[in-house]
C-alpha cells in the first residue's frame, strides 16, 4: 500500500479497495517503524490523521469523490498548522504551536487530504543538505550515510521512503527541486505568486514559493491543482486562473522546443550527471521534441546575487523571533538587550546566524548600493536572460544539481561548496519562473535529477513534459532498498 | 550675538480608517490591551500584510490639499529595529518613494501675515504598539492594539523660525487633517504627535546649525515650551563655548526641560529596503481625480472666501476658518441673520468666551447656530439692544428658552420704541434728578458732554435696559436742552 501514488490511491479509495483510515493507519505504522532511520518527521499527528481519515471516509460514503479525499500527505514544518507544533526546524520555535493554518494547509485539508505530520527541514529553510535542523539531520533513504538534500529534506526522504505518497515543500533557491533530484522524486516549484505564502514562515519573501514533492508528475499535478490560486491574504499572490494540470498531462510532445543552456553543462558538473541528462534529451527527441543550444550568460552571477538578496530579506524576516511573544526565550534575562541577545543567540543555529549577519551587512548604511541594489540589478539581468531564451524555446532543460547526494557532514566546514550545489536551481527563484525536477537515472546507485524550466505560469507544460517522459521510462518507479 | 532659530517639524497623524493599515483589525482607541491585535498585528510567523486602500486614499487627499506632487509609484519599505512593542522587528514605512512629495501650507501668524511653509514629503507607515511600564513589577507589559494603526508622517522643510510659528503650523496641519476628515486630531490620545527638529544659527549665517530632535511633543502648549526651552539651551551652550551635538531629546513637561535620549552615534542603522511582501502601489490618474472630487473646501480657500464674500479681516477670517466645525457654525449663523460682521463678532466674542469658560468644543455649544442667528436678527430689527442681547444669549445658554423670541417674550425684554412711553419715562427720570438737571443747564458744552452720560444711565436703568438707546439719546437731548 505504501508504494501507491496519489492517483492510484484515488482509484483505490473510489473502488473501496481500502479506506482512508486503513491507508493512514498503515502509513503511520510504517513511519513508526522506519523513520528512526531517516529522521524525516519532526511531529507525527496520528490522532488528527485518524480523525481526518474518518471524516474523509464519511465524505466518500456520502458521495463525494475528490481526487485527494482521504489521500495521506505531510507538511514541511514551516507551514503553519493550527494547534500543531510548527518549528521551522529551529530551536527558537521548538515550542511554537501555530494559532492558524497556512493557506496551503487549509486548501489541502478542504480537499480532504489527511495530514500525517510535520516534516523535518533545514532551519528556516536555509541549507541544501537538511543538516542545519535543530531536530537533527535527515538521511537519504537511497544511502543513509548521505544527505537527502535540502531544505525540504524531510519531505523528500519521507516520500522517497514510502512513508507518505506526497508532501509539501518550499523552494527559495532549489529547496524542492534539489532534494527531489537527490531522492528520485518529482518536485515542482511554481511561478512566484502561483501559491499563497500566507502561513508559510518566510525565509526570503521575494523568492519563497510552496509546491509539492511526489513520486510522479501526475501526483504533482494533483497536489498543485489543489494548492495553487489567488489568496487575498497574500499581496504577492497572483489573481490568475489556475490551469487544469491533469487535463494537459497527455498532450504529445511533438514540436516541443527544448533549450539546452551551454552554461549548465560547464565546469563543476559531474560528467556522469551530464550523461544522464543528455540521455533524457535523447528520449524526449524520440517523443518529438527538438533541441536547441541556448545561452544564459548571467548564470555565473546567480549565486552571489542570491546570497545577498536572500540573507538580506531573511535578516529582516527573522527579526520577529525575539523571545518576546512566542517561541524560545532565554532563562532569566537581566534586561531587554540580554533577552534579545541570548534568546536569539541560543535559539538560532549557526547557518541561520551566518545568513542574518550577511544580510544585515548587505543592508547596512554605506553598503546597500554595493550589495543589495547591485544584486537586484543582476536579478533583472537573469530574468532578461530567461525572457530572451523563451523567445526561442518552450522549455529549458539541464541538470538539477551538479553533484550526487554527498556524505553527511562532508560540506559542513565549507558552506560555500554547499551554496554552489544550488547553482542550477537558484536562477528560477531569482526570475520567478516555474521549475521542475524529475528522476533521470542513477549513478553509483544514487538518483540523478533533470530540471525543466518554463515561462511564467506554464506549470502545465512542465508537468506535461515530465509526465510524457515518465510514460516511457521507469526511473521514477525505482525504490530505495530497505524502504 | 543675535540668534536665529530654525525649526523643521515631523508630524505623525493617525489616519481615521476603520481598520489598520495592513490588517483587518479595528483601530478604536482605549480598548482592552491586545483585544484589537490580529495575527498580523502580533507579527505571527507566516503572516503577511495587505494594504488598506482607504489609508492611501486619505494620504492622497492630504497631498492634494497641500498642492503636492503625488508619488505615482508608491513603494513600502521596512525600517528595521528591535523594540518589544514593534512586533515584527521592523516598521513598514516608505523611504524613497513616498505617497506625497513636495508641497506647501500657508499659515496665518498672530500679526495677520500669511507665511508659506514647505512640506518636504508625507509618507504612510504603521504605528507601533505601546510598552506599559507601570503595574508590572520588574517587567513591562506590551499592548499591541495600536500596532498597525495607519500613520501619515508629514515632514516640513526647515522653514519655521520661532516656537510661535511652529505652533501656528501644527495648528494649521491639525485643522487641515480634520477638515479632510482623515485624522481626529486628538493630541491627548496621541492621534497627532509632533517631533521638533531645532537648531540655532547666528543671524545672517546661511548654513544651518547642528540640530537636536525633540521627540513626541503632544500639545500645542508643550510644543511652544519645548522649542523655547531647547532654543535657550542651545544658545547658552554655544555662548558658553560649547557645541550642540546631533541627538534625540525628550521634553519633560513636569520639569519644563529637554534631556538627551540618544546621540547620533547610538542611533539605529535602520537598514531600509523595499518590503518584499508588498507590491508597489501605482496611483492611477482616475483614482487621483476621484479623490480630488471628494475634497472639501480647505481652510485657506475658506479664509479667502470669508474675506471676499463677507468682507471680514484676514485675522477674523483665519480664526473662523481654523476648524471646519467653527466655520460651519459661523456660516450657519450668518445664513440665519444675514449679517456676517455681527455673526463674526458674536461667534468670536460672546460664544467663544462661553465655550472657553466651560471648556467646550464648538460642536458642544449650548447655543445653536440657529439660536444665535435668531438672536442677532432681533438686534438688527431693534427688538432688543446689544446689551439686552447678551442677557438673552446667557438665557439661551442656560436653556431658558427655545429661541431668542421666546426668551424676550417670557422675560419681557422687548425694546421700548414708543416715543410717548419713552418721553413719559424720561420726564420721570428728570423730575427725580431735578438738581442734576439744574447743574446741567448751567454748565458749558464740555461739562454737559460728561453729564449727559449720567442721564442716559439713569434712563436705561429706569427702563431696565429696554428703552431704545438711540431714541433715549435723542429725546433726552431735546428735553435737557429745553
Amino acid at each position: 500500500m505504501h508504494r501507491l501514488t496519489l492517483a492510484q490511491i484515488a482509484r483505490g479509495l473510489a473502488a473501496k479497495d481500502f479506506s482512508a483510515v486503513e491507508l493512514s493507519d498503515a502509513l503511520l505504522a510504517r513511519i513508526g517503524q522506519l523513520d528512526p532511520q531517516l529522521n524525516s518527521f519532526i511531529t507525527v499527528t496520528a490522532e488528527q490523521a485518524r480523525s481526518q481519515a474518518q471524516a474523509a471516509d464519511a465524505r466518500r460514503a456520502a458521495g463525494e469523490n475528490g481526487a485527494l479525499l482521504g489521500a495521506p500527505i505531510a507538511h514541511k514544518d514551516l507551514f503553519c498548522t493550527q494547534g500543531v507544533l510548527t518549528t521551522c526546524g529551529s530551536k527558537i520555535l521548538h515550542n511554537f504551536k501555530a494559532p492558524y493554518d497556512a493557506t496551503v494547509v487549509a486548501k489541502l485539508a478542504a480537499a480532504g487530504a489527511v495530514s500525517l505530520g510535520k516534516l523535518n527541514m533545514d532551519e528556516f529553510a536555509m541549507g541544501s543538505a537538511n543538516e542545519s535542523s535543530h531536530f537533527g539531520a535527515v538521511k537519504n533513504p537511497w544511502d543513509t550515510s548521505r544527505v537527502p538534500g535540502g531544505s525540504s529534506g524531510g519531505s523528500a526522504a519521507a516520500v522517497a521512503a514510502g512513508l507518505v505518497p506526497a508532501a509539501t515543500g518550499t523552494d527559495t533557491g532549489g529547496s524542492i527541486r534539489q532534494p527531489a533530484a537527490l531522492t528520485n522524486l518529482t518536485g515542482i516549484k511554481p511561478t512566484y505568486g502561483r501559491v499563497s505564502r500566507w502561513g508559510m514562515i518566510a525565509y526570503a519573501s521575494s523568492l519563497d514559493q510552496g509546491g509539492p514533492l511526489a513520486r510522479t508528475a501526475e501526483d504533482c499535478a494533483l497536489m498543485l491543482g489543489a494548492i495553487a490560486g489567488f489568496d487575498p491574504k497574500d499581496s504577492t499572490c497572483v489573481d490568475a486562473p489556475v490551469d487544469d494540470y491533469l487535463a494537459t498531462l497527455n498532450q504529445p510532445l511533438a514540436g516541443l522546443r527544448i533549450g539546452l543552456p551551454k552554461e549548465y553543462f560547464g565546469t563543476g558538473l559531474d560528467s556522469r550527471i551530464a550523461d544522464a541528462v543528455l540521455a533524457v534529451v535523447e528520449q524526449l527527441k524520440k517523443l518529438g521534441a527538438t533541441v536547441k543550444d541556448i545561452s544564459l550568460p548571467n548564470l555565473q552571477h546567480a549565486i552571489p546575487a542570491y546570497y545577498v538578496i536572500a540573507p538580506a530579506e531573511a535578516s529582516s524576516n527573522l527579526s520577529r523571533f525575539d523571545g518576546v511573544r512566542f517561541g524560545y526565550r532565554c532563562e532569566n534575562p537581566v534586561n531587554l538587550e540580554d533577552l534579545y541577545k541570548r534568546s536569539r543567540g541560543e535559539g538560532f543555529g549557526a547557518e541561520v546566524k551566518r545568513r542574518i549577519m550577511v544580510g544585515t551587512y548587505a543592508l547596512s548604511a554605506g553598503y546597500y548600493d554595493a550589495y543589495y541594489l547591485k544584486a537586484q540589478k543582476i536579478r533583472r539581468l537573469i530574468k532578461n536572460d530567461f525572457v530572451g531564451a523563451f523567445g526561442e524555446v518552450d522549455v529549458i532543460l539541464g541538470p538539477t544539481t551538479p553533484n550526487l547526494a554527498w556524505k553527511l557532514g562532508e560540506k559542513n566546514a565549507d558552506p560555500v561548496s554547499a551554496y554552489l550545489e544550488d547553482i542550477y536551481t537558484i536562477t528560477a527563484n531569482l526570475a520567478g519562473i516555474p521549475g521542475l525536477s524529475m528522476p533521470a537515472g542513477f549513478v553509483d546507485g544514487l538518483p540523478v535529477g533533470v530540471q525543466l524550466l518554463a515561462p511564467y505560469f506554464q506549470e502545465a507544460r512542465l508537468l506535461n513534459v515530465a509526465h510524457q517522459y515518465q510514460q516511457v521510462t521507469d526511473w521514477h518507479t525505482r525504490t530505495p532498498a530497505g524502504f | 550675538m543675535q540668534w536665529e532659530t530654525v525649526i523643521g517639524l515631523e508630524i505623525h497623524a493617525q489616519l481615521s480608517t476603520q481598520s489598520k493599515i495592513f490588517s483587518g483589525s479595528a483601530t478604536t482607541f482605549g480598548a482592552e490591551p491586545n483585544t484589537q491585535a490580529s495575527l498580523v498585528d502580533l507579527g505571527m510567523p507566516g503572516t503577511l500584510p495587505v494594504l488598506n486602500e482607504e489609508a492611501v486614499r486619505m494620504a492622497v487627499k492630504f497631498g492634494l490639499a497641500i498642492d503636492a506632487e503625488l508619488g505615482r509609484t508608491n513603494v513600502f519599505a521596512r525600517k528595521n529595529y528591535f523594540y518589544p512593542d514593534l512586533p515584527k522587528g521592523y516598521q513598514t514605512s516608505q523611504m524613497d518613494h513616498p505617497v506625497v512629495g513636495k508641497g506647501h501650507l500657508d499659515i496665518t501668524l498672530e500679526d495677520g501675515t500669511v507665511k508659506r511653509v514647505g512640506i518636504t514629503r508625507a509618507h504612510l507607515e504603521e504605528d507601533a504598539g505601546k510598552s506599559l511600564h507601570e503595574d508590572f513589577h520588574g517587567m513591562s507589559g506590551i499592548d499591541l492594539n495600536r500596532a498597525g494603526t495607519p500613520l501619515l508622517e508629514i515632514v516640513s522643510e526647515p522653514d519655521i523660525r520661532s516656537a510661535k510659528e511652529a505652533v501656528a503650523y501644527v495648528k494649521a496641519i491639525h485643522a487641515l487633517v480634520r477638515y479632510l476628515g482623515i485624522c481626529d486630531g486628538n493630541m491627548a490620545e496621541g492621534s497627532l504627535r509632533c517631533d521638533c527638529n531645532v537648531s540655532v544659527r547666528p543671524k545672517g549665517q546661511a548654513e544651518f546649525g547642528t540640530r537636536a530632535e525633540i521627540k513626541n511633543v503632544n500639545s500645542f502648549r508643550f510644543i511652544e515650551k519645548a522649542i523655547n526651552h531647547e532654543v535657550q539651551r542651545q544658545i547658552e551652550l554655544i555662548e558658553d563655548g560649547g557645541k550642540v551635538v546631533q541627538e534625540t531629546r525628550l521634553y519633560d513637561p513636569n520639569k519644563d526641560e529637554t534631556r538627551s535620549m540618544r546621540s547620533k552615534e547610538e542611533a539605529n542603522d535602520y537598514r531600509y529596503f523595499p518590503c518584499p511582501d508588498l507590491l508597489p502601489v501605482v496611483l492611477e490618474e482616475s483614482f487621483i481625480e476621484q479623490v480630488r472630487g471628494e475634497l472639501p473646501e480647505l481652510p485657506g480657500e475658506k479664509r479667502a472666501r470669508f474675506e471676499s464674500q463677507f468682507g471680514l479681516s484676514t485675522y477674523d477670517a483665519s480664526v473662523l476658518s481654523a476648524s471646519r466645525e467653527l466655520a460651519d457654525y459661523f456660516e450657519a449663523v450668518q445664513q440665519v441673520c444675514g449679517d456676517a460682521k455681527l455673526a463674526a463678532n458674536w461667534v468670536m466674542g460672546e460664544l467663544s468666551s462661553l465655550l472657553n469658560k466651560d471648556g467646550l468644543e464648538i460642536e458642544q455649544s449650548p447655543v445653536s447656530a440657529a439660536q444665535l442667528g435668531g438672536l442677532i436678527l432681533r438686534i438688527k430689527d431693534d427688538t432688543i439692544s446689544g446689551k439686552i442681547a447678551k442677557m438673552v444669549f446667557e438665557a439661551l445658554a442656560a436653556g431658558e428658552g427655545e429661541n431668542a423670541d421666546e426668551v424676550i417674550e417670557k422675560k419681557g425684554l422687548k425694546q421700548v420704541t414708543d416715543s410717548g412711553a419713552i418721553e413719559a419715562m424720561l420726564d420721570e427720570v428728570l423730575a427725580a434728578n431735578a438738581e442734576q438737571v439744574e447743574q446741567y443747564r448751567a454748565s458749558d458744552e464740555a461739562k454737559r458732554g460728561k453729564m449727559f452720560g449720567f442721564f442716559v444711565g439713569q434712563a436705561m436703568k429706569a427702563s431696565k435696559g429696554k428703552a431704545n438707546p438711540g431714541q433715549v439719546n435723542q429725546l433726552l437731548k431735546k428735553k435737557l436742552e429745553g
